[in-house]
């Protein structure tokens, strides 16, 4: 038995008599609609602790949700990570087929305005070898009816040209090579010149004499002089212009999109497409003589 | 007879001893009193006649348990006078506080003095009705102000009529 100090041992005395009293009150009181004293203690007493139970219980609950019972989070985390990486793998091919998509959508459009017009459709499958050539390979060749100097086009304008037809493939140089050309016009002022590449992404206009108008911006088309391509189809756009001997120098922006190029059409005929800049200006000059000039820069 | 003894090496405070009886008869006369007296004379029933006594004998005794349980005796007794409207322990518990802290004081302080005692009559008598006040708004959820005007000017006639009551009280003391 644990021994209590005498020093408080009234204390102990006087609280044990307070409690005594204190109970005896309880049981005496009774408090108008809320019963016997002693009852409104206890329920006073015990609801704190109920009180701080139920929240305990809660707070023990939540940290145990949120902390504690996570042994499977790992191996869920993983697997939510593999899901996601598989899901966006998804996405990526997914826009990567609208994008493919909507670059047939508006090949098909292309090919519907032009029902008269025959054209095949080929999706370009690898590059050229090396850098001496810019050139793409195609899916269809001589099987599909692709021939050897026929033109390509993306509805954006001009490609290039069929330089070697296989049974299966076909390979294309495009308008940015070296030796590539095409017989070509200024849209505006209807000045005919050959426009050839160089082996860099601008197009060069290469026979426009010096005396001739010609505007940063103006659009460049097809001539249908070269035997090829059919007149009016999109080249580029006239991106620098400089004085030379005898002739400008004149710096075209390529309409088709060189760099990226997916699916193209091939045009087996020269029968002329209309295009959406077909628009001929009221003040726009006749065909520049070409006779002056040299020989058209097309090469076969 | 009066006996010398140290408390915490507080020298010569005196614990007084009573005549046979002298406390049961004292309380019993105070309790009477209390109880017939504002009868007679209504104002009479501002003093406390139990609680007085409860405060000397706690003084006097010097001895805390023994000043409790005076104090628990005194104050039942009163609640028991009070009617039906009183419950048991009201006066009780708060009598049962006094009669601790009267005695505790009077253990370590010289409580002869008349000035002293009335201080400290004064003081016991406003815990007293605190004590009272908390028991009635916490326990019994029976709230009322306490500390006022009348509290003071009650405490202070207590306090009078204790250092005369006192002096009556002293000559029970054995010698």
């Amino acid at each position: 038995m644990i021994g209590i100090p005498s020093r408080h041992k009234s204390l102990v005395l006087l609280a044990g008599v307070i409690i005594l009293q204190v109970l005896m009150l309880a049981v005496q009181i009774k408090r108008e609609s809320q019963g016997r004293l002693i009852r409104v203690w206890t329920v006073g007493a015990v609801s704190p602790f109920e009180r701080a139970g139920s929240s305990s219980f809660g707070w023990f609950r939540d940290a145990w949700r949120k902390y504690f019972a996570l042994q499977n989070t790992t191996k869920e985390n993983e697997q939510i990570r593999r899901e996601n990486d598989a899901l966006k793998l998804q996405v990526a091919q997914l826009q990567g087929k609208a994008a493919e998509a909507d670059r047939l959508a508006i090949l098909l459009n292309f090919r519907k305005s032009h029902a008269d017009v025959p054209m095949i459709t080929a999706r370009v499958i690898g590059t050229g070898a090396g850098t001496a050539s810019l050139m793409i390979q195609l899916d269809r060749g001589e099987r599909d009816g692709i021939r050897k100097n026929m033109g390509v086009i993306t509805p954006d304008g001009v490609v290039g040209k069929v330089v070697e037809a296989y049974p299966n493939a076909s390979q294309v140089l495009l308008l940015t090579d070296k030796e590539s050309g095409v017989g070509a016009m200024l849209a505006d002022s209807r000045i005919q010149s050959p426009v050839g590449g160089q082996g860099e992404p601008l197009l060069v206009m290469k026979y426009v004499p010096n005396d001739d108008e010609v505007n940063l911006g103006e659009r460049v088309i097809t001539s249908g002089m070269d035997r090829i391509f059919p007149r009016d189809l999109p080249v580029g756009t006239v991106m620098e212009i400089k004085a030379g001997n005898p002739f400008k120098q004149i710096r075209v922006k390529p309409s088709a999109n060189l760099e990226r190029l997916e699916e193209v059409l091939v045009l087996p005929s020269l029968r002329p497409l209309e295009t959406k800049s077909e628009e001929r200006p009221a003040n726009a000059q006749p065909s520049a003589p070409i006779a002056s000039a040299p020989p058209p820069a097309v090469r076969r | 007879m009066n006996d010398a003894f140290d408390i915490r090496g507080e020298s010569h405070i005196e614990v007084h001893k009573f005549r046979a009886g002298a406390i049961i008869i004292a309380t019993l006369l105070a309790l009477v009193i209390q109880a017939s007296f504002p009868i007679h004379f209504a104002k009479a029933a501002v003093l406390d006649f139990p609680l007085l006594v409860t405060i000397y004998f706690g003084l006097s005794r010097r001895n805390p348990s023994t000043g409790l349980l005076l104090g628990v005796v005194i104050g039942l007794f009163q609640d028991s006078l009070s009617g039906p409207t009183v419950p048991l322990g009201l006066y009780g518990i708060a009598k049962t506080i006094i009669g601790y802290l009267a005695s505790s004081i009077g253990a370590r302080l010289d409580t002869e003095h008349p000035a002293a005692r009335f201080a400290l009559t004064f003081a016991f008598f406003i815990v007293h009705q605190g004590l009272i006040a908390v028991t009635r708004g916490i326990l019994l959820g029976q709230p009322e102000p306490w500390f006022n005007m009348h509290l003071i000017v009650t405490a202070l006639v207590n306090g009078l009529v204790a250092v005369l009551l006192f002096l009556l009280l002293d000559r029970l003391r054995r010698n």
